[in-house]
This record gives C-alpha cells, sequence and structure tokens, in this order.
C-alpha cells in the first residue's frame, strides 16, 4: 500500500476498494446507511422465505385493517399484507432500478470514452443529442417512451436506463478529456498501443470511479422514477407488487387505508436517503471532490 | 450586452429546428393510431381511409412535417384529432395554470433553498449546517406524489385547511406548490452552500476579514452574492423542469395543465396535442437557459467582457 488514493497507476480503484470500504463502513454515517441497505438487500433476495404472509394472499374479511400485531402495516384493500408486500415489492424496485442504472452506466460510459476519446464530428454528435435530452426531465423522457414501447418492466427499466443515460455519458466523457492530455497517455500512444488498449485499459479505470458513485446516487433517483411510473400504471403490473404500483391502488382507498400508501412512500424516502448519505461516505473514502453532485 | 442577447436569440433557431424534427420523430414512432379512437366499431377500411386521409396521416413522413413546421409557423398548432378542438386553443387553456404553478414553486425553492444554503453554509460542518442539509435531503428523496398525498392527507382531510383537489381559488394552489416547492429546494441549497463555501476561500474575502468587517456582514453582503451566479444558472435549467415535472403533482391535485393535457393525450395517442405540448416544454427549457445565461451576464462583469 505505498501508492496513495488517487493515484493514477492502472488498477488503483481495486486496490483502494479494500480499505476505502472499510474506511465507510466504519464512519458513522457510511456505517448505517450501508448496514440498512445490505438488510434490504438481503430482504429483497429473501423475500419469498421470510414474508409474514404471501404477497398475493387475499383475505377479504380483513381488508383494509390498520397496523396490528397479526398485520405489521395493516392490509390493502384486498385484506393482503402490507408489510409482505413491501418486502416483495423490494425485490421488483430494487432490481429494476439497479439493473436499468448498470446498463445505463455502461453504455454511458462507452458512448462518454468514444466522444472524448475520437472527438470530431462523433463528439459533436453525441454532445448535441446529450445536451438535448439533458434538458428534458427524465420523468418526461420515461414517461413518453413507456408510451412507445407500452408498459411493463421491461419497458420502465429501459426507460429508466435511457432517462439517465445523458449524465453518465457528460460525467465520462467530461473525466476523458481531463485524462486524455496526461503525459502517460500521450506516451502510451507514442509506444504504438491500440485505440481500445489505451481506452480500456488507461483512461477508463482512471475515470471509472466518479461514474460509479455517480450510477450509486442516480441508483436513488431511479427508484423513485420507478415508483412513479409505477403510480401512472405504468410500471409492475397487478399482482406483482412494486412500491410505485403498490401506491398506485392504494389511492383510491387513501382515506379509508391510508397506511397502505404511507408506508411504501417512507420505505423509498429512507431508501433513497440511505443511498444518497452512503454515496457522501464513500465520495468522501475516495477523496473526489464535489464534481459528482453538480454534474 | 445588446448584441450578445441578439446572437443568443438567433442561436436559438437551429436548436428550435433540430428539437421540432426530433420530437416529430418520436411521435410518429409511437404504436397505436389515433384513428382507432375515432371510427366506431364496425366502419369500414374505406371510412377509416377516410379520416386518415382528412388529418394527412397518409402522407409521407417528411410532407407531414414540412406541413407541421409551416403551419407552425403561422401560429396554427393543427386540430387535437381526438379532443377535436384547436391545438392552440387547449394549450392555451392549460398554459396559464403551469405557469402559475411552476412560477410559484420556483419562487418557494429559490427562497427557501437560498436561506437554507445560506444557514447552513454560515455554520459549516457544525450541527445546523448536518441538520439543515439532511432535513432538505429528505424533501428531495420523498415522491413527490406521495408528497402531495400526505399532504392532502394532513391539510385536506385532517385539518381541512386547502381543498383536496381543483383549481378554483388560490387555496387549492398551497399544497401543489409545497409539494413541488419542497423537492426542488434540495438543489438550490446544496448549490448556494458549496458556492459559499468556495467563495469564502477568496482572497477578497480574507481582505475583508482583515479589515474588520463583522463575519455576518461579510457572508451576507459579500460572499452571497458571489455566490448566487451559479445559483441563477441552476435556476434557468429548472424553468423547463418545473414546468415538466409537475406531470405528477398535476395528476395528483386533478389540477389542470400542460402535464395533465400530455399525459392524456400520450394515452389517446392525439399526435398533435402531443407535439405541442413537447414542443412547449422545450421552448420552456430554452428560454430558461437562455434567461439564466442573460442574468448572469447582467450579474457579472466578467462574463460580459469575456463575450465581447
Amino acid at each position: 500500500m505505498t501508492a496513495p488514493a488517487l493515484d493514477h497507476s492502472p488498477g488503483f480503484l481495486a486496490e483502494a476498494r479494500r480499505t476505502t470500504l472499510g474506511k465507510v463502513f466504519l464512519s458513522p454515517k457510511g456505517g448505517i446507511t450501508g448496514a440498512y441497505l445490505l438488510a434490504l438487500v438481503l430482504v429483497a433476495l429473501l423475500a419469498p422465505w421470510i414474508t409474514p404472509y404471501p404477497y398475493d394472499a387475499q383475505n377479504l374479511p380483513l381488508a383494509s385493517q390498520p397496523p396490528s400485531l397479526a398485520n405489521w402495516l395493516g392490509t390493502d384493500e384486498f385484506g393482503r399484507d402490507v408489510l409482505s408486500r413491501i418486502m416483495y415489492g423490494a425485490r421488483t424496485s430494487l432490481s429494476v432500478s439497479v439493473t436499468a442504472i448498470t446498463v445505463s452506466v455502461f453504455i454511458g460510459m462507452c458512448l462518454g470514452a468514444a466522444a472524448a476519446y475520437f472527438g470530431g464530428l462523433l463528439d459533436r454528435f453525441i454532445t448535441a443529442v446529450i445536451d438535448l435530452s439533458w434538458s428534458f426531465p427524465e420523468l418526461l423522457i420515461a414517461l413518453i417512451l413507456v408510451a412507445i414501447i407500452g408498459p411493463g418492466l421491461t419497458s420502465t427499466m429501459i426507460a429508466i436506463g435511457v432517462a439517465y443515460l445523458a449524465q453518465f455519458t457528460r460525467l465520462t466523457r467530461a473525466e476523458i478529456l481531463a485524462l486524455k492530455n496526461e503525459t502517460y497517455i500521450e506516451a502510451t500512444i507514442g509506444l504504438g498501443a491500440s485505440h481500445s488498449h489505451v481506452v480500456f485499459r488507461h483512461l477508463l479505470p482512471n475515470a471509472m470511479a466518479p461514474v460509479i458513485i455517480c450510477g450509486m446516487l442516480a441508483t436513488g433517483d431511479a427508484i423513485i422514477l420507478e415508483a412513479t411510473l409505477g403510480f401512472f400504471g405504468l410500471g409492475a403490473q397487478p399482482p406483482v407488487p412494486s412500491w410505485g404500483a403498490m401506491m398506485s391502488s392504494g389511492t383510491a382507498q387513501i382515506f379509508k387505508a391510508p397506511w397502505v400508501i404511507i408506508f411504501p412512500g417512507l420505505v423509498i424516502a429512507i431508501t433513497v436517503v440511505a443511498i444518497n448519505l452512503f454515496g457522501d461516505a464513500l465520495i468522501r473514502a475516495l477523496d473526489i471532490k464535489s464534481k459528482i453532485r453538480e454534474g | 450586452m445588446l448584441s450578445y442577447t441578439i446572437r443568443r436569440l438567433l442561436l436559438l433557431i437551429p436548436v428550435f429546428l433540430v428539437v421540432s424534427i426530433v420530437i416529430f420523430l418520436i411521435i410518429h414512432l409511437v404504436p397505436g393510431d389515433p384513428i382507432d379512437n375515432l371510427v366506431r366499431v364496425g366502419s369500414t377500411p374505406e371510412q377509416k381511409a377516410e379520416i386518415t386521409a382528412r388529418y394527412g396521416l397518409d402522407r409521407p413522413l417528411v410532407e407531414q412535417y414540412l406541413i407541421w413546421l409551416s403551419q407552425l409557423a403561422q401560429g396554427d398548432l393543427g386540430t387535437a384529432i381526438v379532443m377535436r378542438r384547436p391545438v392552440a386553443d387547449l394549450i392555451a387553456q392549460n398554459l396559464p395554470y403551469s405557469l402559475t404553478l411552476g412560477g410559484l414553486a420556483l419562487l418557494f425553492s429559490t427562497v427557501l433553498g437560498i436561506a437554507a444554503g445560506v444557514i447552513a453554509a454560515m455554520n459549516k460542518e457544525g450541527r445546523i449546517d448536518r441538520t439543515v442539509m439532511t432535513g432538505v435531503l429528505f424533501g428531495s428523496t420523498m415522491p413527490s406524489f406521495w408528497l402531495g398525498l400526505i399532504l392532502i392527507l394532513v391539510f385536506a382531510v385532517q385539518l381541512r385547511w386547502f381543498p383536496v383537489s381543483g383549481a378554483r381559488s388560490w387555496e387549492s394552489l398551497v399544497l401543489p406548490v409545497l409539494t413541488i416547492g419542497l423537492g426542488g429546494m434540495a438543489l438550490v441549497a446544496r448549490v448556494t452552500r458549496i458556492a459559499m463555501l468556495e467563495t469564502a476561500g477568496k482572497d477578497f474575502v480574507l481582505l475583508l476579514h482583515a479589515k474588520g468587517l463583522p463575519a455576518r456582514r461579510i457572508q451576507l453582503r459579500h460572499v452571497l452574492r458571489h455566490a448566487l451566479l451559479p445559483v441563477v444558472t441552476i435556476l434557468g435549467l429548472r424553468i423547463g423542469w418545473v414546468l415538466g415535472g409537475a406531470v405528477t403533482v398535476e395528476y395528483v391535485f386533478a389540477r389542470p395543465g400542460l402535464g395533465m393535457l400530455l399525459i392524456k393525450a400520450l394515452s389517446q395517442h392525439d399526435y398533435p396535442v402531443v407535439q405541442a405540448c413537447l414542443l412547449m416544454l422545450a421552448m420552456a427549457v430554452m428560454l430558461g437557459t437562455l434567461l439564466g445565461d442573460l442574468i448572469q451576464a447582467a450579474m457579472d462583469p466578467r462574463v460580459r467582457s469575456a463575450l465581447t
């Protein structure tokens, strides 16, 4: 461990990760939020075995019951247990957001790297498209895309991925542009390295950390976007529970059974705050400046 | 300054053309035919073809686009296929609601956001800083439709202070403005805080301290003025966002507005309405960015001199 955290030696990320993760989890902010996020992922993975009730078990005599000992968070209009549905909903909401953002980060990195590395017409074209979509709210882009493809979980993923693509492309492009003129890159090119070698072995690994953290923070926004699409009835189709879809069907019962709406929304807010604070702790541990926040 | 303004306005024209092409193409990629919503069940293919021809939907895309653009230049946005009214009327009817809601929400989030950012920056790294910034963060992480529903539950149903929905009186504006404003506050507060902390490290601030000015006065009179520049840029960018991002809030509070119109038109595949709505939003975004840049140039002599 002689290399400092932001040394430009290849593979510094892999090396730093071991120590920074420890740093993140040992800080109070990162520790608490990290534990919460880990627990949430575990709940999502283990949902079929640990929920008190199946997510689709209807019990009409017990419909719209307030929170009680049997149903900790109450029941919805079909007598389904809200807690069980939130736990199952974590599966849908997390997997959709994480998948969409992961793919989006990957494509954004490739586009951003290509634009910055090759420059010229390609760069201008990509920048123009990105600037254009950047100026539209993500929600609108996603809504229009879902209208084109049709409702469902797959189109929700595509819509979220495309909606956030601009952000990752922009950030990668800026990072690579800054790195491109470093002496060691010029030296590598001078030694006759191929384009792909320079981009994938030298530029991307060094530009990656901020983009990945940006992706992590965007996952929080993606959870909200997924919930909003679900709320409009465009995401998960019944009876599959997602946090947004639960609130969508709960709206009609808002006066009779407000807990059907209150709890999923609270879980979303807490989760997104946790992701943000964890991201902050990570940024601090990695010593990356505030450029991620301002895009 | 004047020549800069004119140059920026002229630059909008090519951008506008590109945006209009993109919007036109997106709309015509949407599967589902507005004609299906019009013809009665059991009508013959000939009847359907006749209606298609009447709206010009059978012509090549390029021709349709040119027709649309030339009509647009004359201020004619076409006729809504499903809603059967001039699109310009629909827009004119809904735009004031969107502008009122968006404007007030922007004002709300600007004033409170800057205040929160200043308070946080003046207590840098202290307990107040952390409390304010975490509170602001919470405001931005609540899904807006959920926040709207909760506000309805508390203030409209339990306390009966404000109406549940609609847009008849000024009281009906309070909850929607709160919903959007609370969400938008976080970004403004964050940018203000960071900008103030960055400015506080500049040499001229050190000089002010050396002159013996009280710290509070330095923060409010000098540091804040510099820190407002990036905030203005962000606000310019937000104008379009506030208009377009209000979709969910308009939906929850059953308020008329551009967002509601767009949602309705999208579900009915009413091409002309969707096109017009998107075009309005895109124009709002472009004008907002322009306005932000102009205000920045007016505020900052350095930006102005860099232009000439």
